[in-house]
C-alpha cells in the first residue's frame, strides 16, 4: 500500500548518485528486498514509470533481487525458509531457531551512462 | 560509457533519518514515546484512554491520532484527560516521520512526560515506517486468531512490547496460546508481553506499570 513512498524514494536516491557521478541516464537499478518487508515488485514498477518521466531515470530498468525469509536452528543447525513449517526447525522440530535473512530493503547499485 | 555505481543504501534512509531527528527532539524535552499499532479492532484507542486514565494527571500525556479521516479517536484521548493531536493521513495506510514531526510541533513537549502515537490500523505497513519513538507496541487480540504472528511476521520482528487485548474472551474461542507464543519467541526473541483485557481491567496495571519504569529510566 505504500509503494508510492517506498518508490520515491528509490528515485531519489538514484538520482542523487547519478548526479555525484556525472550521469546523463540510469540504465539500471539494483534493490535488494527480504520477503519480510511488504513491497509489491509490480506497483513499484507502475509508480516507477510515472514518476521519473521527464529525470535521467526514466526507462531505467528497475531489478527486484529477492532474499527469502531464512531460520537457522540453533540446536541442529539446518537451515530453512520460513514458509516451510511454521517456523519449526523442519529436521529437530526445535523452536529455538534465528532468523538469518529476509529484513534486507536497500538499493545495492545502479548502472549509469556518463 | 557504462558504469556501476555501488549505493548500499536503505530505501527509507530519508524517513529513518527525520525519525532520528524526531527521537531527539523528544529526548531533549525528556519525553518517553510510545508508537501502537494494530488491525483495526484491536482495541488501541480503547487501551490509549485506559491508559490515559490510569497515569494522568501524575504523568502528562499527549496523543497524535493517525487516521485516515475522522477525528474519533482523537477526541476519545482528549475526553479521557491528554492533549491530543489528529494526524488525518488522507487515505496513507501508515503514518511516517514527516508526518509526526509536523504533529510535534502543536504539542509544549515542555509540558509532556509521555507521548503516545497510534498509528493506522494495519500490521503490514506501519512495520516499515520508523517515527522516533521509543518504542514500537503491537496490539493484538484474541479474536484476531493465534496465526498472525506467522502471517505478519514483518509486524512482529519490529516490536518493543506486545500488548495481547481481550484475553477475557479466550473461553469463547479456540486461541491456542502455545501456538501463538512460539511464533512470537522465534520472531522476536524476549519480547516483553502484556495479556490484558480492557473490559475487565485485568492486566491493566502491569502494563502502566512498565509504562511508568520506562518514563524513569
Amino acid at each position: 500500500m505504500h509503494e508510492l513512498s517506498v518508490t520515491e524514494n528509490i528515485l531519489d536516491i538514484s538520482l542523487r548518485y547519478a548526479r555525484e557521478n556525472n550521469a546523463k541516464k540510469i540504465i539500471d537499478i539494483y534493490l535488494v528486498i527480504g520477503d519480510l518487508s511488504t513491497i509489491v515488485d509490480d506497483s513499484v514498477q507502475f509508480y516507477w514509470n510515472i514518476i521519473s518521466d521527464n529525470t535521467i531515470a526514466k526507462d531505467a530498468c528497475l531489478h527486484f533481487k529477492r532474499i527469502p525469509a531464512k531460520l537457522r536452528c540453533q540446536e541442529c543447525t539446518t537451515e530453512y525458509l520460513l514458509s516451510e513449517s511454521e517456523f519449526s526447525c523442519p529436521h529437530c522440530n526445535s523452536h529455538n531457531v534465528q532468523i538469518i535473512a529476509g529484513d534486507e530493503f536497500y538499493l545495492e547499485a545502479i548502472d549509469i551512462d556518463h | 560509457m557504462e558504469k556501476r555505481v555501488t549505493i548500499v543504501e536503505n530505501i527509507l534512509n530519508a524517513n529513518d533519518r527525520l525519525a532520528a531527528e524526531n527521537q531527539s527532539q523528544l529526548d531533549k524535552a525528556n519525553v518517553f514515546s510510545l508508537n501502537i499499532m494494530a488491525s483495526p479492532g484491536a482495541g488501541k484507542t480503547s487501551l490509549i484512554e485506559h491508559t490515559i486514565k490510569l497515569l494522568s494527571p501524575e504523568i502528562r500525556i499527549a496523543v497524535i491520532d493517525g487516521d485516515i479521516d475522522t477525528s474519533l479517536d482523537a477526541d476519545r484521548a482528549a475526553a479521557a484527560g491528554a492533549i491530543a493531536v489528529q494526524v488525518n493521513t488522507g487515505g496513507d495506510c501508515h503514518l511516517d516521520a514527516v508526518m509526526i514531526q509536523n504533529a510535534l510541533q502543536k504539542i509544549p513537549l515542555n509540558e509532556v512526560d509521555l507521548l503516545i502515537v497510534e498509528n493506522v490500523g494495519n500490521l503490514v505497513c506501519p512495520a516499515s515506517f520508523k517515527l522516533g519513538t521509543h518504542k514500537n507496541v503491537l496490539i493484538a487480540s484474541i479474536p484476531e486468531g493465534d496465526d498472525k504472528p506467522y502471517k505478519y511476521p514483518g509486524m512482529y520482528r519490529g516490536i518493543q512490547a506486545l500488548v495481547l487485548n481481550k484475553i477475557d474472551l479466550l473461553p469463547y474461542t479456540t486461541f491456542d496460546m502455545p501456538y501463538f507464543y512460539k511464533g512470537v519467541e522465534i520472531l522476536n526473541p524476549g519480547l516483553i508481553t502484556f495479556p490484558l483485557s480492557c473490559r475487565t481491567k485485568e492486566g491493566l496495571d502491569q502494563w502502566v506499570n512498565w509504562i511508568k519504569t520506562q518514563i524513569l529510566k
